[in-house]
């Protein structure tokens, strides 16, 4: 087997421009946005660079140059996520995927009294575009609720996907909890009853293998940024069959075949949802971004993570005035550890925390019914986030941080 | 920790020991301020006397120790002053975290609450010390209106 890891070493440092020149920053907040590999800002520069013009319009040498290397990126994603090169289209990020499924894909199927089910520990992106969706067809919104470990159970599936279930849509890991759910299971339950399964992979991509057909997955949807890729680009996949029943959410240039005065008919998918120009560069970077990741490796970013993550939820485990949500056991996690201080409000951890260089962030990390649901105190919590770049020290700097903070606020008093 | 910490001195006193966090059973006139984004609250309560003369000020609310103990020292600043001077301060307290440097008169008349100048260089936290005085000013808003 492999040697130990060694988490005191960040090998990947010099990859990462903004953590090589702040070497005194221990960045804890890459569930918000991950930092960047030089290669993926190299990527985007060079687009400009080399090959700026718009891709499948040009009939010349740059055009065509822009297009391949979109082409190209599409491919790479689609090799990211084991999926098909044409059920992979390019949107800004997650909200914007899952809002296409819910304006469009979802209107294709609900009727009166369906089931939309999701959890309570959704990411607002994928409540509001179903509340929304569910008031305008007459839907019902249907929540599976986890136990105190962060677990769905295989019993809350069965209670809550039911033949009225028509679309089930969960978060692959929860954003706040960072457990990662039962998707497979969800999704057999679905398909038993005939219901589509929607996967939020903005969690899940920046740590774990994904394999939408394993998964049994009818759609999946992931950010650029949160897996070390640009901001401004996500993907949504769908199975051939979903992508090709949804209409259009925007209309407009370069996704027609033949538009006349009175009616147009729709270019092929992806092609048809990606109206207007997009942003070729970010699609070129996110990319290169997705090349980088699968060349360090699943298998090593997960050995490290889970290293870390075993080392921070110990330390944590240490202070007896901080309180973690979710799972007590490390390897129920992926990447994220909220927490609350006996008495402190988390901006003001947050803000103590940045005074000694220690980047988390505080607030409902917009999952304010998850937080309502758990009764936690003020409404929001800590949260602090690792990727493969961390290290054993940002982690004691979070922990003399937040005695740092204990002691500021007078030791509980 | 950093020596221009915010978490020291005035703001950490009335955030751990309030001086004006209660109800007031007498108020003439009470509104709450909402900072929506982060959920601070701050309930303002005054007993303002027929010459518009603030007799007394507390307050009660949810959120982090800067909007709480801005909200206290503003409280107990403004005690005792005229309503209009009460709004002048708010005025130069919320263009100072807003980056303004206060006149030497301002600072004085300020007190305690100059002591928040800090929080000026963390942009983030401005709405969270200016709530309470932000609520001030609707009530004084409020109180012109219905006045016209």
């Amino acid at each position: 087997m492999t040697a130990p890891v060694n988490i005191d070493h960040n090998p990947y440092l010099q990859d990462f421009p903004l953590l090589a020149a702040n070497p005194e920053l221990a960045f804890l907040d890459s569930a918000v946005t991950a930092q960047r590999p030089a290669c993926v800002i190299e990527a985007q520069q060079q687009f400009y660079q080399t090959m700026n013009s718009n891709p499948l319009r040009g009939l010349y040498r740059l055009s065509a140059e822009a297009t391949q290397a979109t082409n190209q990126a599409r491919r790479d994603v689609a090799a990211f996520i084991g999926a098909d090169p044409d059920q992979v289209v390019f949107t800004r990020n997650t909200t914007e995927a899952l809002n296409l499924l819910a304006l469009s894909f979802a209107p294709t199927v609900l009727e009166p009294g369906d089931d939309v089910v999701i959890t309570i520990m959704e990411h607002h992106s994928n409540l509001i575009p179903w509340q929304r969706v569910c008031a305008a067809t007459g839907a019902n919104l249907v929540f599976m609720r986890p136990n105190e470990q962060g677990q769905i159970t295989q019993d809350e599936i069965a209670a809550k996907i039911g033949p009225r279930a028509k679309i089930v849509s969960v978060a692959h890991v929860s954003n706040v909890l960072g457990v990662r759910n039962p998707v497979r299971a969800i999704a057999d339950a679905a398909h038993a009853h005939g219901a589509y399964v929607i996967v939020d992979g903005a969690q899940s991509a920046p740590h774990l293998p994904i394999d939408v057909a394993e998964l049994g997955a009818d759609a999946f949807a992931f950010s650029g940024h949160k897996a070390f890729g640009p901001m401004g680009v996500g993907v949504l996949w769908g199975t051939k069959e979903l992508l090709e029943t949804t209409p259009p959410l925007f209309a407009g240039g370069e996704m027609t075949l033949r538009t006349t005065e009175s009616d147009a008919t729709w270019a092929p998918v992806p092609t048809r949802f990606e109206a207007g120009t997009q942003d070729a560069a970010g699609i070129v970077a996110l990319g290169a971004a997705v090349r980088y990741v699968q060349q360090i490796g699943h298998q090593a970013i997960m050995e490290r993570e889970a290293a870390l993550m075993a080392y921070l939820v110990e330390q944590m485990a240490k202070l007896p005035f901080v309180q973690m949500l979710g799972p007590s056991d490390p390897t129920q996690r992926y990447g994220v550890v909220s927490f609350t201080v006996r008495g402190v409000h988390p901006h003001d951890v947050a803000s103590i925390l940045d005074s000694v260089n220690v980047a988390i962030r505080a607030g409902h990390h917009c999952a304010q019914p998850l937080l309502d649901w758990l009764e936690v105190e003020t409404g929001s919590t800590c949260r602090a986030s690792l990727a493969f770049y961390n290290t054993r020290a940002d982690v004691d700097k979070l922990i003399d941080g937040l005695n740092l903070v204990w002691k500021i606020f007078g030791g509980g008093k | 920790m950093a020596l221009d910490s915010i978490y020291q001195g005035a703001l950490l006193d009335h955030s751990c020991n309030p001086t004006c966090r209660r109800v007031l059973a007498n108020a003439t006139h009470t509104h709450e301020g909402v900072n929506a984004s982060c959920g601070d609250d701050v309930t303002l309560s005054l007993v303002l006397d027929e010459s518009n003369v603030i007799q007394e000020a507390a307050f009660t609310g949810n959120g982090c120790a800067v909007s709480q103990a801005s909200a206290d020292i503003m409280a107990s600043v403004i005690s005792g002053k005229p309503l209009a001077e009460a709004v002048e301060l708010a005025d130069a307290f919320i263009a100072m975290i807003d980056g303004a440097e206060p006149t030497p008169e301002q600072k004085e008349a300020l007190g305690e609450a100059a002591e928040l100048q800090g929080v000026s260089r963390m942009p983030a936290r401005a709405k969270c010390a200016q709530l309470g005085w932000r609520t001030l000013q609707e009530i004084a808003a409020d109180l012109a209106a219905s006045a016209v």
